[in-house]
């Protein structure tokens, strides 16, 4: 599904390199998780595949299946399967959020050459997705994002996900900010959409979200690079003993 | 200031229309305003983000320019068709009764032209044709107002007596790209009165248009105007309002591309409790400069006011908001509101303000503000990670800048009408 070879990133304005050569593979149905200390390059990692200005690929490929990844625009990449839930989700004041569902869906199906989802439909699978993740029709005729708690921004991320269906799923952090039910909620949304043909990568911090959240793969970054690479018990690790040890293995 | 270069148009000594009595001394005393204050100029304060040669000297014929032509750029004269209006229309500056509504009565409603009228020698709007301009001439002096007064021979005079559910619309066209038209409107609202007038469309090479509104008590006044459309023409628009007790005015005004827009808007509350908004939303690209210059004052008390303008511009467009809020000794409990700002699109488009409050009553609520700022990149990023192109993403955010604005027009399905208006334009921006 998506193979990153020796991804090496700088960010644009700046002389500062921030990814050094991440090599990733993903197949189809996998759960890979990616946690590591602050300023690894796991942010960078998630936005680099989203397709965001402001940075720099010097060296490396990324291909989603077989094809260029870094050639796309934002919005070809989301067509071709790619979805980014943001760690801030971001407000939009003045676009409905049930506009911006709807825009986003027929774009979608346009740029793959399908037909657009037609009023009624459209409504009934919002109506049917948001029910599970408890978001209720306030919150879809709101302006997008705008006056949503953190955890109805989180939850709003997932909507989209469900609705847009995507093939790579890429999560960063959206744990952060959440309470244990919403934790919860949020992560039964993502469980939900588990599929043979559906692969994840989650960024995360903590052990926790992956208690609710099974990965298949866990891989640890530092300093721009992939240090280590494991089975769920590797979180486990990190969350008894930090990521110094990890650090000084790798050092040594 | 007199003998100052003599424009083409424009001379010191013109043959006023003829005229009955009721009229003739209006046209005289206003020829003598002119006189006394001559041409804008650039030096002039509120002369100074526009250019007034424009409006004063005959551009060069400029037809075959980028764009030139009605239609090709801005909004369409058939965008109220819906609301169903009573149509007056102004065929080159001149009434068409042959293209204007078959039947021009409505219940409540006295409507005459001044082309008629002026045969007269008396007339209801003896008491505000000319007036109301020329309270407005305090303390900011607006000559081609006043030049408009002494020399209009065309424009419509309607009494409303009723609250009126059908709009009135005056409809501007002409094939004329040549002409230098002058119209010139009085409304009186009667006491309790209410009336929806539109306005669309353009006409002439420069055109330059009056529109004195007088409230009664409790009267509600509602105008919608489009305008644009033509790349080449340069408009000027004075509205002079004076509202009475308890009476409501709403304006509204959408500006699409057009060469050289400036809408002036004089309007004074002499009775209590009175309201007044004045919004409008202005698109720009290329060569355009859209000026909007307010002037509201508080001359009562416990009256609110508003000020709304928003504006998008693109590829060398230029903008140009002064508002001011006057507070009258009187207009204890005043609160007035005002805001502009601007969305550039470009780095050679341009955003003028100037925000003026001036108070003299004690206990008031003052508000004002002005932004200019670019498309929200981490919004523009959002959309597109979503699978929005970056055409609909942009034209998605500046309808969500405008939609502010929007909300100013209190009938929805107008403001649903104008909103399509905003789409198509979005639409023919190719890339924005």
């Amino acid at each position: 599904m998506l193979e990153i070879k020796n991804l090496h990133v700088k960010l644009e304005e700046e002389d500062k390199v921030i990814l050094r050569g991440v090599d990733l593979k993903i197949g189809a149905g996998e759960v890979h998780a990616i946690m590591g200390p602050n300023g690894s390059g796991k942010s960078t990692t998630s936005y680099v595949l989203a397709g965001r200005d402001g940075y720099e690929v010097t060296d490396g490929t990324v291909l989603l299946d077989g094809e260029d990844l870094l050639a796309m625009e934002p919005e070809e990449r989301a067509a071709a399967g790619v979805f980014l839930a943001f760690q801030y989700p971001v407000e939009i004041p003045g676009v409905g959020n049930m506009t911006f569902l709807r825009t986003a869906l027929n774009a979608q199906r346009k740029a793959r050459g399908e037909p657009e989802m037609s009023a009624g439909d459209f409504l009934k699978l919002v109506r049917e997705k948001a029910k599970t993740l408890k978001i209720d029709a306030d919150m879809l005729k709101r302006p997008v994002n705008v006056g949503f708690s953190g955890g109805e921004k989180k939850r709003n991320e997932i909507l989209q996900m469900a609705i847009l269906e995507p093939k790579l799923c890429i999560l960063d952090e959206t744990d952060s900010g959440l309470d244990v039910d919403a934790m919860k909620l949020v992560s039964e949304g993502v469980n939900a959409l588990r599929d043979a043909g559906r692969s994840f990568l989650v960024i995360t911090h903590y052990q926790r979200l992956l208690d609710h959240i099974k990965p298949d793969v866990v891989h640890i970054m530092a300093h721009g690079r992939i240090i280590k690479t494991g089975g769920p018990e590797l979180a486990l690790e990190v969350e008894n003993n930090g990521y110094a040890d990890l650090l000084a293995e790798v050092a040594g | 200031m007199i003998g100052q270069a003599k424009p083409d148009g424009y001379t010191p000594a013109p043959n006023l229309p003829q005229s009955g009595a009721w009229l003739r001394g209006l046209r005289e005393a206003a020829l003598v305003r002119f006189q006394a204050m001559g041409l804008p100029q650039r030096r002039d304060e509120y002369w100074r983000y526009t250019d007034p040669t424009r409006l004063t000297v005959a551009q060069a014929a400029t037809v075959s320019g980028a764009g030139a032509g009605a239609g090709a750029g801005g909004v369409v004269s058939a965008a109220f068709d819906a609301a169903q209006a009573l149509q007056l229309v102004f065929t080159d500056g001149v009434f068409d009764g042959a293209a204007s509504s078959p039947d021009l009565a409505l219940d409540g409603v006295e409507i005459d032209h001044l082309a008629e009228a002026c045969a007269h020698d008396l007339h209801w709007a003896r008491d505000i044709y000319g007036q109301l301009e020329t309270n407005g001439q305090t303390p900011v002096a607006r000559p081609l107002a006043a030049w408009n007064t002494a020399m209009a021979a065309q424009g419509v005079l309607i009494r409303v007596r009723a609250a009126v559910l059908r709009p009135i619309q005056i409809v501007y066209q002409g094939t004329d790209m040549q002409a230098d038209l002058i119209l010139h409107h009085c409304i009186r609202l009667e006491e309790g009165a209410q009336l929806t007038l539109l306005e669309t469309g353009c006409s002439g090479a420069r055109s330059n248009h009056v529109l004195e509104v007088d409230l009664g008590d409790r009267a509600q006044f509602h105008h919608l105007r489009l305008q644009g459309e033509d790349a080449v023409a340069a408009r000027v628009t004075h509205i002079f309002a004076q509202l009475g007790c308890d009476s409501h005015m709403r304006s509204f005004t959408l500006s699409a591309d057009g060469a050289l827009i400036r809408n002036e808007a004089v309007i004074e509350m002499l009775g209590a409790d009175a309201s007044a908004h004045i919004a409008g939303a202005a698109l720009g690209k290329g060569r355009v400069h859209h000026d909007d210059t307010i002037f509201v004052t508080h001359g009562a008390p416990n009256c609110e006011s508003r000020q709304v303008f928003k504006k998008v511009l693109r590829d060398g467009a230029v903008g140009v908001f002064q508002g001011k809020i006057l507070v009258r000794p009187v207009a204890q409990k005043t609160d007035g509101y005002q805001i502009s700002q601007a969305l550039l699109l470009d780095d050679d488009a341009q955003f003028l303000a100037k925000p003026e409050l001036e108070i003299y009553a004690d206990d008031v609520k003052c508000s004002h503000g002005s932004t200019t700022g670019a498309l929200d990149e981490t919004a523009l990023f959002y959309l597109r990670s979503r699978g929005v192109g970056l055409v609909q993403a942009q034209a998605l955010l500046v309808l969500a800048f405008l939609a502010e604005v929007l909300e100013e027009i209190e009938d929805r399905d107008l403001a649903a009408l104008v909103q399509t208006q905003l789409e198509m334009w979005l639409d023919r921006q190719q890339t924005l």
